[in-house]
């Protein structure tokens, strides 16, 4: 094992939708026009840390996270764990990564079969992998539901019987059944309300101290970003925008969107009623048909000629281990010298809510 | 100080379901004034929206108000029902059902949740806007007759719809003006996009149409449950300053119910906090957020991670939100099998005590007394009641 290597590497990571040709463009032969969800994603998880990854509905988080887990045919690009690609493992390797590398849903409703008791659930991933025997795994899931929090003696009762928070909890302890080192967290607590959402978020950091996990934790809510996470990488359009530890995203961001998504999100404070809110204009445009060169200069305030025209590579910038897809990171691109985008132009280059993004993910 | 629009008064609502009687508000007390946006905060299952559906009495089967008064100034109607009024104001729930039906829209306007399923797919924004519009001005010429088409069914109205479909029930100045409306909420091209479908909107353009619809009858309360949970923050943040700007230029009164306590601290002046059907604590944004003194309040606070300043540690509200079945409710304050601070006083309904200042009340114990560790009652007090949620 490279333990000096991050335990998961994404490269250039796409996921593609095919959109349903008609009968005519394929007569025609037109080209099937596809969802671009995930479009060319790249960073790493290191060990023991949780790394948050944030944006807006549509984005592509969850499809980024489905798609490293192997769960989604990927487009294009690699995803490499503990050093190993992970598409390209076949037969005990690939049974061993689906061991060492879990999931946990966003809706505690839906995510667990109703038909099912709280041990089966927990015990399927035992059965699966055929492990142990069954006295030992209704051990294990006893052990796990106080683990979790929850009481041993609830192992026989069904999903509808336990709370939101509770059957979340279940979740976590199923993803927990085969000791696993990564876990993906495809937004735990956003279903759940906030005085819930604290005992989870409590419960999954003690989870990680005692069992040294790794977390890459998929939401859309900044404030439970900023709480959980050691390294934060923001989400536009299937891209990523912007990476880095996470005090350096939420004190000094480096990209527009991250600036305005910071400055969008209501703070639960008195002074919040003075603050002057400068809101972000206009819908995320349609990732079927993404716009040109940044993808944000639709929106983006200091959007200039260059950003419609060139698409930004990622730049060095604030702190070291900060990446910014943005031209205004470097100090002498000609970004600096093209003329500056009217907001009437972009707004009219971009109709709005065209086709609403939100069906494309989460 | 600006006079108040509504007086509500130990306003319960129940509903009788299969499973026993639900007291979703429960003896709820507030005012709301000209012109002020009234914040009310609760997580789901506190009765929030229930209160909503009361003010505006859209409260449906099995559920029913079954006490307490809603009063409105309204100088005009204390004249005309003088045995429901009380000075200029009118009990709502004294007035003949058209008179108070004749008040939505003109009086009272009502925003929910998901825009995507509070409008009907099959007829355009337009049009849905524009019969707001146009019962509205068969509403001002007969007050006592607001027929909309929506009350037109059976095999008739069926076979005029398939006849001639579209248009017959708006007219071509009711479309204008909801043109008219569709700009002023801010949506680009309002002429054209008053004849697309609501698929053709993203949820932040359909949300403005929602309000643009609200609107159409020049409300003085604006009713709106939960406008931007269902929205990403970015569009939230241009829906809450839309919001913002319609009340100041037409000078409206809003109540905003939200689970999100950003919301609130962005929009409100005064807040209420809801918890199993009972306002537990309100006051201005200062006296609830600086200074809040229900445990439950102090809780919901503790659990928010804070953007700017991430604390090592939450400070979580242990339990669940409980249920709120007569049956299972007993007579006591609600919240002392979740609080930290439960004494045995807890044991009887608190009632809401003023907590000094001319705002602050709470239904605690605390408004009056320390926290006395002799007092307390054992930590296995209320049994496995205090599961983790």
């Amino acid at each position: 094992m490279s333990s000096d290597r991050a335990l998961l590497e994404v490269e250039e990571l796409k996921k593609h939708y095919a959109g349903n040709a008609t009968l005519l463009d394929r007569l025609l032969g037109n080209e099937r026009q596809s969802v671009k969800a995930v479009d060319g994603v790249t960073f790493e998880v290191e060990r023991g840390e949780t790394l948050g990854l944030v944006g807006e509905s549509g984005c592509g988080k969850s499809t980024t996270g489905e798609t490293l887990l192997a769960l989604e045919e990927p487009t294009a690009g690699d995803v490499r764990f503990d050093g190993e690609s992970v598409f390209e493992m076949t037969g005990d390797e690939r049974d061993e990564f689906r061991r060492r590398a879990q999931v946990v849903f966003q809706d505690p409703f839906s995510s667990l079969d109703p038909r099912m008791t709280a041990g089966e659930v927990i015990t399927e991933p035992l059965v699966v992998h055929d492990i142990a025997n069954r006295a030992e795994r209704r051990e294990r899931a006893k052990e796990l539901l106080e683990r979790v929090g929850l009481s041993a003696g609830q192992i026989d009762r069904y999903p509808h019987e336990f709370s939101g928070g509770q059957r979340q909890r279940i979740g976590i302890a199923r993803a927990l059944a085969l000791d696993p080192e990564f876990i993906v967290l495809d937004e735990p607590v956003s279903a759940l309300d906030v005085s819930v959402q604290a005992q989870i978020l409590n419960l999954l950091e003690d989870l990680q101290e005692e069992l040294g996990l790794t977390y890459l934790f998929i939401a859309h809510d900044l404030s439970v970003v900023r709480h959980i996470s050691d390294r934060v990488a923001v989400m536009y359009l299937g891209q990523i925008v912007e990476r880095g530890p996470v005090d350096a995203i939420f004190e000094d961001p480096q990209h527009p969107y991250t600036e305005k998504l910071l400055e969008s999100v209501p703070r639960a404070d008195t002074s919040e009623r003075g603050r002057r809110v400068d809101a972000l204009q206009g819908d995320v445009p349609s990732p079927r048909n993404p716009p040109s060169g940044c993808r944000f200069h639709t929106r983006c305030p200091y959007a200039r000629e260059a950003c419609r025209t060139e698409v930004p590579d990622t730049y060095e910038a604030g702190v070291p281990g900060q990446r910014t897809a943005c031209f205004r990171a470097v100090e002498n691109h000609e970004y600096w010298e093209s003329e500056p985008l009217e907001a009437g132009a972009t707004d009219a280059a971009d109709p709005d809510g065209e086709e609403s993004p939100a069906e494309a993910d989460d | 100080m600006a006079r108040d629009l509504l007086r509500v008064e130990n306003l319960s609502t129940r509903f009788f379901t299969g499973e026993g009687q639900v007291n979703a508000v429960e003896s709820v007390n507030f005012d709301v004034r000209e012109g002020e946006i009234l914040g009310i905060v609760g997580e789901s299952g506190s009765g929030k929206s229930v209160t909503a559906l009361s003010l505006v009495d859209l409260v449906e089967s099995p559920g029913r108000i079954t006490a307490g008064q809603v009063w409105l100034r309204n100088p005009d109607l204390a004249e005309e029902f003088p045995e429901a009024a009380d000075g200029s104001f009118v009990d709502l729930r004294e007035l003949p059902n058209g008179v108070r039906r004749s008040l939505r829209g003109p009086t009272f306007s009502m925003i929910f949740q998901d825009p995507m399923s509070s409008f009907n797919p099959s007829i355009t924004v337009g049009e849905q806007i524009a019969e707001a519009v146009e019962v509205q001005r068969r509403a001002t010429a007969n007050p006592r007759s607001t027929r909309s088409r929506t009350q037109g069914y059976g095999l008739a109205s069926y076979l005029v719809d398939g006849l001639a479909p579209g248009r017959d029930y708006t007219d071509e100045a009711s479309h204008e003006r909801a043109v008219e409306l569709l700009e002023q909420v801010g949506i680009p091209d309002p002429a054209e996009r008053a004849d697309e479908y609501p698929h053709e909107f993203s949820g932040g353009m359909l949300q403005r149409a929602m309000i643009a619809q609200a609107l159409a009858g020049e409300p003085d309360l604006l009713v709106a449950d939960e406008p931007t949970t269902a929205l990403d923050v970015t569009i939230q943040a241009q829906i809450l300053e839309l919001l913002r700007e319609i009340q100041t230029e037409r000078d409206m009164s809003i109540v905003l119910i939200t689970h999100d306590l950003g919301v609130i601290a962005r929009m409100c002046d005064r807040v209420g906090v809801m918890y199993a059907g009972e306002i537990v604590e309100r006051g201005t944004l200062e006296d609830v957020f600086d200074d809040p003194i229900h445990p439950y309040t102090q809780g919901l606070i503790g659990s928010i991670p804070d953007l700017d300043d991430p604390a090592p540690r939450l400070q979580p509200i242990e339990g669940n939100v409980p249920s709120l079945l007569d049956s299972e409710m007993g007579e006591r304050c609600y919240f002392a099998n979740r609080c930290p601070k439960a004494m045995q006083e807890c044991l009887q309904p608190p009632g809401e005590r003023e907590a000094g200042g001319e705002e602050h009340a709470a239904r605690c114990v605390l408004v009056d007394r320390e926290y006395d560790e002799l007092d307390a009652l054992p930590d296995n007090y209320f049994g496995s009641g205090g599961e983790r949620g």
